[in-house]
């Protein structure tokens, strides 16, 4: 009984070793493992990284975020939707073919309940399937940013999900976990030779893959665990037992740097930090002022001249930030040097501002604040405390973690709150439609404007590009001179790696492995 | 004997019973799970329809009695965060947790009674100085701290341990183990240290103390007056007697280790069910803070109850009054 043990220990033991020494093996970790295997049931930026590996899109973005063809090689639209040409000669990791049914069942099994991306596609109200090769997706109403949409929709085949009963993704009501959750079968790069969740997860090269020679990657080998002390993270980094860490903490950077063997890449952010002011409602609930100062636009200019935005930078985020004066980043449809300006810092005028509107002496307002959602969280909204109290607004900060920070702003609870807004889509409507528009999900600031509610709609449907780009344009206008959010600035994110090892780094912080040259 | 253990076992029950209820209501104040489940395009009708699902807007005794009511028919539900059955991921972590608590307990064991017998007999030597006051630093230093210092000197410096992780893990279809490869040796290395010193600290002080109480007794001195060895009667007089104690201190410590081992598992990304449970806590997963509370508090009463029977057996003083 024991021998045979050892005999499978050292045979394990081998099998480990040896391809490591033949092959490219990449070893890298992040702090939070992929939720599921299940592409549709997690909406969730390290389990699409981690799918996007093994499964693909119809359309997918490079590493400069540009829309690139994967499963479909081209679209077009129509009046009435989007017709996709299919890639042909495509093999799932199971040997089955690649075809136009298994899309239609793949964005059914997107659309229905238990999905997380039922949201993302809700503009598709019908497909169809013209030939093996070609799909149409009927739109209700137009769509122009339908490919957009779609990078983080993966395809899975429709045999092998009838043959392991997993057509609908997992439901928190079962009792019992659906195959999906722990196995993969895409058309992906890599195939998952075992998963071991929050342990480890190994992937090999696909060689039957399409696009095999056609990227500079050379990575045979994928060896990914989570680590989620970030002291730790850095420890295995440090001590070669990782090639790369994707979130190494911003304390931690020069420390890598200044490490014979190790480097630090660093790329602005596809996401924007900023304050909300509840606006909407006729008194604030944690302020002493008689009704609600933020009703008045001069007071909510005053709350943007207040903050030093350049000094949180330096003195917070060591210098990893871009401040801004919109909340939206750079990369994003409608981010132009003359909607996001140089910011601007006057205690003076801020002060002034405050006088005019009858708050000479200031007022009062909690400030609700995530703890371990974003870089430096905390210490930002303590330096703006400070900063406010110079004009002479008084701040209570109420620091705690997101599961308790974000239900206070989706309940409309919160009268000043942080918020950090990514956009998947790289198109400015999405940032209207939940932020700005008076019915966003995410609009705890109660914004309401009438025109820009319009052409939030009108965006949404405006198929021609000029036309749209002027209306997001004028979109923006508007809400830079309503001031309904104190933007702060737009993250940078940083990865650390081993010399050995070239990533092209991206703005949505997702690792893409056939881009990954190991020497 | 079997009426002693019924009144034990059904104070048990009612043990378990206060800690679940307990463990339960403090729930509320962890935050709300249905941000972290859906994408942050879920609209408010979505997030209020899986609330209503999961039923978290009941009264938290309603959440309570159905937990209860789920949990005597063996369902402890879906984890929110990972999507998979609670009981299976318990059982899957558990064998990492015990590894780790039995390495951790047989070196905190074997150098606490070493170290203890020798600064008890040598009391006076540098040696034992040295011993007791790096001893102090066991107790004092926060377990975080003393597994960060671990991995930097060894880890990241030395380059002679693994800073995380388990190393190879065979798995004997009904458990995973570590203990039979290197790699796995190597990897619990450190953790296991970690999370032995502070009860390494405490054994050592405990036979420490005792011995030198038992060196004053008077049956010592009649065994010194009989002209016995120092080897006998070191550790065949004395050592036997200290050992009462320290038995039952280790028996609660164990529990202890396990429960404990939460911080210990975080820092070394050990895969056990502390390192699961700091997980929950982050996402607010509801039903396996739940589950793993229950566990802990069962584990607690079964040693407890072990420990009671133990007495029970060894000393005839409680068996009359009982």
């Amino acid at each position: 009984m024991l021998l045979r043990h050892l005999v499978t220990a050292s045979s394990l033991a081998l099998i480990v070793a040896g391809p490591a020494l033949a092959e490219n093996t990449l070893r890298w970790t992040s702090q939070g493992d992929a939720l599921t295997l299940d592409p549709h049931s997690q909406n969730e930026a390290p389990t699409i990284a981690m799918n996007g590996q093994m499964y693909e899109s119809l359309v997918t973005r490079d590493a400069d975020l540009l829309l690139q063809p994967e499963l479909a090689e081209s679209w077009t639209p129509g009046p009435d939707g989007w017709t996709f040409n299919l890639r042909k000669g495509v093999k799932f990791h199971d040997g089955s073919d690649f075809t136009a049914e298994d899309v239609a069942f793949s964005f059914e099994r997107a659309s229905h309940e238990a999905s997380d991306y039922k949201e993302q596609i809700k503009s598709i109200a019908s497909i169809e399937i013209i030939d093996d090769y070609t799909i149409k997706f009927t739109t209700d109403g137009e769509n122009p940013i339908l490919p957009n949409q779609l990078t983080s929709l993966y395809i899975m085949d429709k045999g092998w999900s009838e043959a392991n009963n997993v057509v609908v993704p997992q439901d928190y009501k079962a009792q019992e976990e659906n195959y999906a959750v722990r196995n993969a079968n895409g058309t992906g790069p890599f195939i998952l030779e075992s998963r071991a969740p929050d342990e480890q997860t190994v992937l090999t090269r696909n060689p039957d893959w399409w696009g095999n020679g056609m990227f500079p990657g050379n990575v045979d080998r994928i060896e990914y665990r989570p680590i989620s002390n970030a002291a730790t993270r850095v420890a295995a980094l440090l001590s070669g037992e990782v090639d790369f860490v994707l979130d190494p903490p911003l304390q931690d950077l020069k420390r890598i740097e200044a490490t014979d063997g190790l480097s630090v890449k660093t790329a602005a952010q596809i996401r924007s930090i900023f304050f909300g002011m509840d606006q909407g409602v006729d008194k604030l609930r944690t302020s002493d002022a008689e009704n609600n100062p933020f009703k008045d636009s001069r007071v909510r200019e005053a709350m943007n001249l207040a903050i030093d935005r350049d000094a949180i930078k330096r003195v917070v985020m060591e210098d990893l930030a871009f401040p801004t004066s919109m909340i939206t980043s750079p990369g994003v449809l409608g981010n132009t040097p003359e909607n996001d300006p140089p910011v601007t810092h006057d205690v003076a005028k801020a002060k002034e501002l405050l006088a005019e509107a009858g708050y000479p002496e200031g007022f009062t307002v909690r400030l609700d604040c995530p703890n371990d959602r974003y870089n430096n969280d905390e210490k930002i909204c303590q330096a703006a405390v400070s900063m406010y109290a110079k004009v002479g607004v008084t701040v209570n900060l109420d620091a705690l973690p997101k599961s308790q920070h974000f239900p206070k702003i989706q309940k409309r609870e919160s009268d000043f709150y942080m918020l950090g807004w990514g956009v998947p889509t790289l198109d400015s409507h999405y940032v209207f439609s939940y932020l700005l528009d008076s019915s966003g999900s995410w609009n705890a600031a109660g914004y309401n404007n009438a025109r820009v509610d319009e052409l939030t709609a009108a965006m949404a449907t405006e198929l021609d590009l000029e036309k749209r780009t002027s209306m997001i344009d004028e979109a923006w206008t508007l809400v830079q001179a309503d001031m309904p959010y104190v933007p702060i600035h737009h993250q940078v994110l940083a990865w650390g790696l081993a010399s050995t090892v070239d990533i092209p780094i991206a703005a949505d912080d997702a690792f893409r492995p056939r881009f990954a040259v190991m020497n | 004997m079997v009426s002693f253990i019924l009144k034990r076992l059904a104070q048990s029950l009612l043990v378990m019973a206060i800690v679940s209820a307990v463990s339960f209501s403090l729930f509320n104040f962890v935050g709300d799970p249905v941000n972290n489940m859906v994408g942050q395009d879920a609209t408010r009708e979505q997030r209020v329809e899986i609330r209503q699902q999961l039923g978290l807007d009941d009264p938290i005794l309603t959440q309570y009695v159905r937990f209860i009511g789920n949990m005597t028919k063996g369902e402890f539900g879906l984890s929110y965060r990972i999507k998979r059955p609670v009981d299976d991921l318990i059982l899957e972590r558990l064998p990492a947790t015990i590894e780790l608590v039995f390495v951790s307990a047989i070196i905190s064991l074997f150098f606490g009674i070493v170290l203890g017998i020798y600064t008890g007999i040598k009391r006076n030597s540098w040696v034992s100085r040295v011993i007791l006051s790096t001893s102090l630093a066991g107790v004092s230093l926060p377990t975080f701290v003393i597994g960060i210092g671990l991995i930097y000197v060894f880890a990241v410096h030395l380059r002679w341990l693994p800073s995380s992780g388990r190393g190879g893990t065979i798995d004997l279809g009904w458990w995973k183990t570590s203990l039979l490869t290197v790699d796995g040796w190597r990897a619990i290395i450190l953790p296991s240290i970690t999370l032995s010193l502070f009860q390494l600290t405490l054994i050592l002080r405990l036979v420490r103390a005792e011995m030198l109480e038992v060196m004053r007794t008077d049956f010592i001195k009649f065994a010194r007056a009989r002209g016995l060895s120092e080897k006998a009667i070191n550790f065949r007089h004395a050592l036997r007697n200290t050992l009462v104690p320290v038995i039952t201190i280790i028996g609660l410590n164990i529990g202890g280790l396990i429960a404990f081992s939460v911080v210990t598992e975080t820092v070394f990304q050990w895969p056990g069910t502390g390192l699961m449970f700091i997980q929950a806590v982050g996402f607010v997963d509801v039903p396996i803070m739940a589950a793993y509370l229950v566990f802990v508090a069962l584990l607690f009463v079964i040693i407890n109850l072990v420990v009671d029977i133990l007495y029970f057996v060894i000393d005839p003083r409680i068996r009359l009054g009982g």
